[in-house]
């Protein structure tokens, strides 16, 4: 039962009530689950939000957190994507200092990264890039040169591709 | 906090009704999920609704509790003692904060209780007003679900979720937090025929296939042994677990809540296992093939190390929370489901094999490590003779409340349980004060049952101003004080694992008995043998609440005993 702390991916459907985001939280606080990010919004369906939440922990830890997820009244249902074929993607907005004669040089990168130069003054840049976690956090080492003055990121959210197979049973209780 | 603004009830069909205020809302949820008898104590909040309830008194009792507490706690022993749901009350912030340590008690022990707070009115709330709590921000992590209910249209639809939430599938605590205003209003909304919840849907009966490999799996084992847990019980699943073990010739071991879900006196029951649990209990789970875990969540105190704890055994586990399964041990056949239901579908693949030698074996130590044997003690009286004498003098009868630490031990070793719903305790919160009131619970819950209260003098003084609630409302409840001027499970403890550094340990008690009959009670105290029975004869037949304070033996320790962090391979058994 001994595994290797990983992240695991699960995106949960639950009701767009006031306070949903208090008892998932408390949940993972209370069971000592450890949330690496949690990103929420509109579902496809009026009166629904859809969680991404990435856990770390061991396969075990991590079904573990589900089935307490799952007893939560206002949680519809939850999927682990963890290894299933899915889209990931996060957004970064990246503050980075830079003189009037590094601009092209960041730009470089950025572009080579395919993000996007989105404000411009005279002493920085804002760079914004998406992209799966793996890709920011590499746009981030390569531009350690730089000093990096204000980093918001949004966590991190999957969406299963359709040849994901049948979806995992609504565990019931 | 899931009730929203300005959304009105769906799915109800019936025609538009005379308008109800949300009291009065609130009063019909609790007929219509048969609740006769509720517990609580007014405030400026919830005045509202008393003005409710004083229009039902004929049909619903409201028992004045003298601390918030024991209205929780009360309403646990009703709700496991009918297997309805219990009703506890408050005023908002102090009143509301009093409940909450019962909220965490139900969701440990999964009892169905639903609260009824009062809130500050809704245009107060979020501003320090006076008695003012964010109380279901403080619920969410013990309870099942809770409400704050800002729209009275809401609360007939919030009523009966509330209801249903507690008493399906799991059973635990809801909270339903009602502004002061929200009582006032009137709503012509009714509750929706059928509680249409997405995300809660309990299970019914286990997976087919699984039940078949479960049964498999039992037939194929030489020594498998059933852990009978409080799902039998909340499930009402005593006589397919009776059948189950007669039919497969499999012993019974039961946990804490799951005494008396086998009757006791049954050649295959082998008692309670655990930290305290009886010697031949824990012994059968080093040896076991096949562990048969019947709604039971595997306990620390239960199971003490798990790795001793039936190695190699193969393990069923049926229960209706499938986050319980594989919690604490890798499971072989996980079974998610009613247990009654399961059971049924379980009973006729289990083929009637014989385990003579399996049973041989358990008898054997059941013979050779008599673990309730009450010592000779010419100079005090046991507590396990108080219980003894009550199992005696009840003809094991009565319905038994203990409280926590050594006196709730005692009362669940030394007297034997034949039924479901016989013996009631605070097991996995373990809340010192649960007894007094929640044995008022159980005598109200059916009034023809005697009920025997067992505590001891540390628990008794945390909510004793409940004598009075007793004298008050005539509540007739005997209470046995294993009185041995001890926080005594701490006591014994210190002796055992601080080496007699006794911090903390020692009660200055008063005299009980002059306490209980300054309250209106009948009190006796005595430390002697002979009167021990005959007071405990007594307050069987006396008509009335009784209080007996029973001097016992200052440092008698509990036994067997596993020492925390060990197993079952570490029983400590009484020296003696």
């Amino acid at each position: 039962m001994n595994e290797a702390p990983e992240t695991h991916m699960l995106v949960a459907t639950v009701a767009d009530h006031p306070g949903v985001l208090t008892r998932v939280a408390s949940l993972f606080r209370r069971r000592g689950f450890n949330i690496a990010s949690l990103a929420v919004g509109h579902s496809e369906e009026p009166g629904y939000s859809r969680m991404t939440i990435a856990v770390e922990g061991s396969a075990e830890e991590v079904k573990q957190c589900e089935k307490q997820l799952y007893k939560l009244v206002e949680v519809v249902s939850v999927r682990n994507l963890t290894g299933a074929p899915a889209v990931t993607r996060e957004l970064a907005m990246i503050k980075v200092r830079v003189k009037s004669n590094e601009r092209l040089g960041l730009a470089e990168i950025t572009d080579i990264f395919r993000g996007e130069i989105v404000d411009v003054s005279k002493t920085s840049m804002i760079v914004q890039m998406t992209g799966a976690q793996s890709k920011i956090d590499r746009f981030l080492d390569v531009i350690t040169e730089y000093p990096i003055e204000e980093i918001s990121r949004t966590g991190v959210i999957a969406i299963a591709r359709d040849d994901v197979g049948p979806r995992n049973g609504r565990a019931r209780g | 906090m899931s009730a929203i603004n300005g959304r009105s009830s769906n799915g109800s069909t019936a025609a538009p009704k005379t308008p109800r205020t949300g009291g009065e809302v609130v009063c019909d949820a609790m007929l219509a999920a048969g609740v006769d008898v509720i517990f609580g104590m007014p405030g400026g909040a919830s005045l509202p609704f008393y003005d409710s309830l004083y229009m039902y008194q004929d049909r619903i009792r409201h028992v004045l509790i003298r601390h918030e507490q024991a209205a929780g706690f009360a309403a646990n022993g009703y709700a496991r003692a009918t297997g309805k749901v219990g009703v506890a009350t408050s005023t908002s912030g102090p009143g509301a904060t009093n409940l909450v340590t019962c909220m965490a008690n139900d969701i440990m022990d999964s009892v169905g209780v639903v609260y009824i707070t009062g809130q500050v009115a809704r245009p107060a709330i979020g501003s320090d007003a006076f008695q003012e709590a964010d109380v279901t921000g403080i619920s969410i992590p013990i309870t099942k679900h809770s409400y704050l209910v800002m729209d009275v249209d809401d609360l007939p639809r919030v009523m009966s979720e509330a209801f249903h939430l507690a008493s399906t599938g799991r059973p635990g605590p809801v909270h339903v937090d009602i502004p002061k205003d929200v009582f006032l209003e009137t709503t012509t909304e009714t509750a929706p025929d059928q509680v249409n919840l997405r995300g809660y849907r309990p299970s019914k009966v286990g997976n087919a296939r699984m039940v078949r490999k479960a049964a498999e799996v039992i037939n194929a084992s030489e020594r498998p042994i059933i852990m009978a847990g409080h799902g039998i019980d909340i499930s009402g699943a005593a006589e397919e677990l009776l059948q189950l073990a007669t039919r497969g010739n499999i012993p019974v071991v039961s946990t804490l809540h799951g005494v008396g879900t086998f009757p006791e006196t049954h050649p295959l029951s082998f008692g309670m296992l655990g930290m305290h649990g009886l010697a031949y209990a824990n012994f059968s789970m080093r040896q076991t093939d096949c562990i048969i875990g019947l709604g039971t969540r595997f306990d620390d105190r239960a199971v003490g190390k798990e790795d001793e704890f039936g190695p190699g055994a193969k393990v069923v586990h049926i229960d209706i929370d499938p986050a319980e399964i594989g919690k604490v041990l890798e499971t072989d056949v996980p079974i998610v489901g009613d247990l009654k239901l399961t059971l049924q579908k379980l009973l006729p693949l289990i083929e009637d094999r014989d385990r003579t030698s399996w049973l041989d074996q358990m008898n054997g130590w059941r013979r050779d490590h008599p673990s309730l044997k009450i010592p000779d003690s010419p100079d005090s009286v046991l507590p396990q003779e108080v219980v003894r004498a009550i199992y005696d003098i009840s003809g094991g009868e009565a319905r038994v409340i203990a409280d926590v630490g050594q006196n709730q031990m005692w009362a669940a070793q030394h007297y034997w349980y034949e039924r479901p719903r016989m013996f009631f305790s605070a097991g996995g919160l373990g809340p010192m004060g649960y007894a007094l009131p929640a044995a008022m619970g159980v005598k109200l819950a059916d009034e023809k049952q005697d009920v025997w209260c067992v505590t001891g003098d540390g628990g008794l003084l945390i909510n004793i101003q409940e004598f009075n609630t007793l004298a008050a409302e005539g509540i007739n409840v005997k209470v046995a004080v294993l009185n041995n001027a001890h926080l005594g499970m701490i006591r014994q403890w210190q002796e055992f694992f601080y080496e007699g550094r006794y911090m903390g340990a020692f009660l200055d008690n008063p005299d009980f008995a002059k306490v209980a009959q300054a309250f209106g009670l009948h009190g006796v105290g005595t430390s002697s043998r002979d009167e021990m029975h005959d007071a405990i004869a007594m307050a069987h037949e006396y008509d009335g609440p009784v209080v007996l304070d029973l001097h016992v033996d200052r440092v008698e320790n509990v036994y067997p005993m596993i020492v925390p962090g060990t197993g079952v391979n570490s029983v400590i058994e009484d020296p003696r």
